[in-house]
């Protein structure tokens, strides 16, 4: 049962003397730290930067798509936009949105550590996050690339005289980022936890985060061969996707969803997990079956590593591989549904309320749902011979990468905000900008679903004009959607110096994150925390409020 | 009493405990004990190698693949690397492990002059590793066995008679050349990582040579031998599936 807490009197709380955030001083207090709050906040910059380049360029793409004339631009520039939409908004924003930002905040003090098992090893992925946005924004200035995303061969090897190695290498380096901040994750949460913490203490976001993790030491360095493999046939002529030096061009495309296939779950399990983290707080209950949950997480990331030829029924895969991999493509519907279905009975009887982050999530419970279920078609062989390399396509990935991923990265940022800067955000203008959100996501991608399954083909800068109406939606959508998107840029930022002060706990969130004053201190913890209460445990909470003295600053 | 004598003399409490904390200089801020960051720090260790394991893991599944497939171009393909150089160079790579591990022996036993010897060693005996691959690779442009538009089947198509080969048909001579891009995908990115080795093994040598890890603090020597040994390994593999397998007698 769901336990009442009141939230504490903002009025009264105020700004700790001593933080992270003051600490030190100077650019290079930032540039050379080893303090994994600041360097979520340098990966939060960092990110929010790629995401509005990446946003740009989708809006141009949707803008060409509002005639069915090619009239905006000639047909390579578009295809040069949609792949560096595609790179920048996959590589540089979806993977490591929130385990490096969010991720890369709270897990050090979920745990209750004073910081990442490897402090340089994290600075250092940022960095390689920076060569890596760098050398994309040169493929980007030097004339662009227009691959697709998926780099496919022997087109990318053989057929096209753009930037292909310079955004490969890009993607090489923004990989080994990745990396590193898995393996960060993986030994923090192993050899970290404070006493007390077991396995099962442990809030779900750190389960969801190491089982990403997981994805992230093992897939990525398959997807880092797959790109020498590319650049030493591109630079050197070797021949191993090349058919006419007797390579095969489907053995790129299985190394390459060996790993792309698992980065979907890279992108969205992190998301899961903020999702848990909310739902929980405002319902004021335990997250319903916790351990299902936790071993759903890992789960779907074990099933991730099992089903990437569904990417390449069409692409000359024997009927035998086509037919077992579509099977276990169904398999991971199940975990998927078990966290879906765990957080609607978490509501049940929760006593619910509805802030921001809650908006978000309950964005992230139906979309992705969508998203989920028009998964299973696609899975299916018959199906998916139909509706592959359709908008039906672009809207599912969309449903599930920017209605699942990006409504529960908000969620994240928003339900966060407070701990990480010690300040509100203004609630009516956030809810505000989820609702339109949510609206403006709606209007733009379920149009895409019909367009899909009319037979509207992808990566096409014309179309046919009885396709017209659908896609003035769409693109009205976008707009909505963009607005949606500036909207907490414009208010995050405002709220940095005039927002309302947040107090160590607004939530009465149960993570020990929250029993911390807001914004913490460098160390986090002014000593180790013993945990002696389950997770999500609201009457421990309750307890512990109403015979705490607090001390401020 | 206890508490009366103490409160008598605060003083003698933190004094006490501060001297039952004392941290060596390496330990980190943020880890408790230094078991904790010996712990922490190996599991890191284990995880990169991991990875290492996955990226080469890529180049092997495409190897057996590919050896399945094209059999014949294969193995007559990998009669033409020299055994004898590939040999000499697994001795090679095997003497510079073994100097490795005598590195983290001395580390561990503090002996800094045989730690310092031992890392020259390792230097040496990897650099000879590479001068043969270098000899090995120069060969293969000779040969025009490099894939690229300098490739040449003729040698596998009409083989000389001193080579006692059976000649292969032209399409299946075409698939040499997947034989050789893995042959130098495999051992360049092998190379690679020796190289890479190499300029952390001097770095490791100028520390070493100060004094820094015969002081107790043997896990940077103990954990670039784990490297260094994994780079090793992936050799042990190559060299079997590059060079020795189905060799009929030729050359």
């Amino acid at each position: 049962m769901s336990t009442i807490v009141s939230l504490p009197d903002q009025a009264t709380a105020s700004l700790p003397k001593r933080s992270y955030l003051n600490n030190e001083y100077g650019l290079k207090s930032w540039l050379l730290t080893g303090d994994h709050k600041r360097i979520a906040m340098l990966y939060l910059m960092s990110i929010t930067f790629f995401f509005f380049i990446g946003g740009a360029m989708a809006g141009l793409i949707r803008l060409e798509l509002l005639t069915p004339q090619p009239d905006l631009m000639a047909s390579d520039t578009y295809n040069k936009l949609f792949t560096m939409h595609g790179v920048i908004m996959i590589f540089l924003f979806l993977v490591p949105s929130v385990p490096a930002t969010i991720g890369n905040f709270v897990i050090p003090m979920m745990v209750g550590a004073k910081d990442l098992a490897f402090p340089k090893i994290n600075l250092m992925s940022w960095y390689l996050y920076v060569i890596a946005g760098t050398f994309t924004i040169s493929a980007l200035v030097l004339g662009g690339v227009d691959t697709g995303w998926t780099f496919t061969t022997p087109l990318s090897t053989h057929y096209l005289n753009t930037h292909v190695v310079t955004a490969a290498l890009g993607i090489f380096v923004a990989g080994f980022s990745s990396i590193f901040t898995g393996l960060n994750f993986i030994v923090t949460i192993h050899r970290m936890r404070a006493p007390g913490m077991t396995w099962f203490r442990l809030p779900l976001f750190c389960w969801s985060n190491y089982a990403a993790s997981i994805l992230m030491v093992l897939g990525t360095p398959v997807l880092a061969i797959a790109i020498v493999l590319v650049i030493l046939e591109r630079t050197i002529g070797i021949g191993v996707f090349d058919p006419a030096k007797g390579g095969d061009p489907l053995l790129f495309q299985h190394l390459f969803w060996f790993y792309s296939h698992p980065a979907v779950y890279i992108m969205i399990l992190p998301g899961m997990g903020v999702i848990s983290e909310v739902i929980s707080t405002f319902s004021r209950k335990r997250v319903f079956g916790y351990t299902a949950v936790a071993f759903s997480s890992v789960a779907i990331a074990l099933f991730g590593f099992f089903v990437w030829a569904h990417h390449m029924f069409i692409m000359g895969v024997s009927n035998y591989s086509a037919l077992v991999f579509s099977l276990l493509t169904m398999l991971v519907a199940v975990p998927s549904a078990i966290k879906i279905f765990n957080w609607s009975a978490t509501l049940y009887k929760g006593s619910i309320t509805f802030e921001t982050p809650m908006l978000y999530a309950f964005g992230f419970i139906g979309l992705f749902t969508i998203g989920g279920l028009t998964g299973v078609f696609l899975g299916s062989l018959g199906m998916d011979i139909h509706l592959t390399e359709t908008y039906f396509i672009v809207a599912h990935f969309h449903f599930v990468m920017v209605g699942g991923m990006l409504m529960a990265y908000l969620s994240g940022i928003h339900f966060w905000w407070p701990k990480m800067t010690g300040r509100m955000y203004p609630e009516a203008m956030s809810k505000l900008a989820a609702v339109v959100t949510f609206i403006g996501f709606n209007l733009t991608f379920f149009p895409q679903f019909i367009l899909g399954y009319l037979g509207m083909p992808r990566r096409y800068h014309a179309y046919p004009p009885e396709f017209q109406v659908l896609n003035v939606f769409s693109t009205a959508g976008a707009t909505v959607l963009g607005i949606g998107y500036l909207m907490p840029m414009i208010y995050m930022t405002w709220s940095l110096k005039y927002g309302a002060i947040a107090g160590p706990n607004p939530w009465q969130a149960t993570g020990l994150e929250w029993q911390t004053q807001s914004p913490p201190l460098t160390e986090n913890f002014i000593e180790t925390p013993i945990v002696d209460y389950e997770a999500y445990d609201y009457d421990w909470l309750a307890n512990k409020t109403k015979h705490e003295v607090t001390t401020v600053g | 009493m206890d508490s009366q004598a103490l409160a008598a003399h605060p003083a003698t409490q933190p004094a006490a405990g501060h001297g039952s904390h004392e941290h060596p200089e390496y330990l980190r801020h943020h880890f408790d004990t230094v078991e904790q960051q010996k712990e922490a720090t190996q599991f890191g260790m284990w995880l990169f190698l991991l990875t290492e394991i996955m990226f080469f893991g890529g180049m092997f599944a495409a190897y057996l693949i590919y050896r399945n497939w094209y059999y014949p171009a294969f193995a007559a393909a990998s009669n033409t690397l020299s055994i004898t150089l590939g040999a000499v160079n697994t001795a090679v790579l095997i003497t510079s492990g073994f100097a490795m591990a005598m590195g983290v022996w001395c580390a561990e036993t503090r002996r800094r002059k045989g730690l310092v010897i031992s890392l020259i060693f390792t230097i040496l005996f990897g650099l000879v590793f590479l001068g043969i691959k270098y000899v090995e690779y120069s060969e293969k442009f000779e040969l025009h066995h490099v894939p690229g538009a300098d490739f040449s089947i003729s040698q596998f198509v009409h083989p000389s008679a001193a080579s006692h080969e059976t000649p292969l048909a032209p399409d299946m001579a075409e698939k040499t050349q997947v034989y050789f891009s893995l042959y130098f995908a495999m051992t360049g990115m092998h190379a690679l990582h020796m190289i890479i080795g190499i300029a952390l093994l001097l770095w490791l040598l100028v520390r070493a040579q100060q004094g820094a890890y015969t002081n107790g603090y043997v896990q940077p020597i103990e954990y670039f031998g784990l490297y260094w040994h994994f780079v090793d390994i992936v050799w042990i593999f190559l060299f079997p599936l590059l060079y020795l397998i189905n060799r009929h007698p030729g050359r």
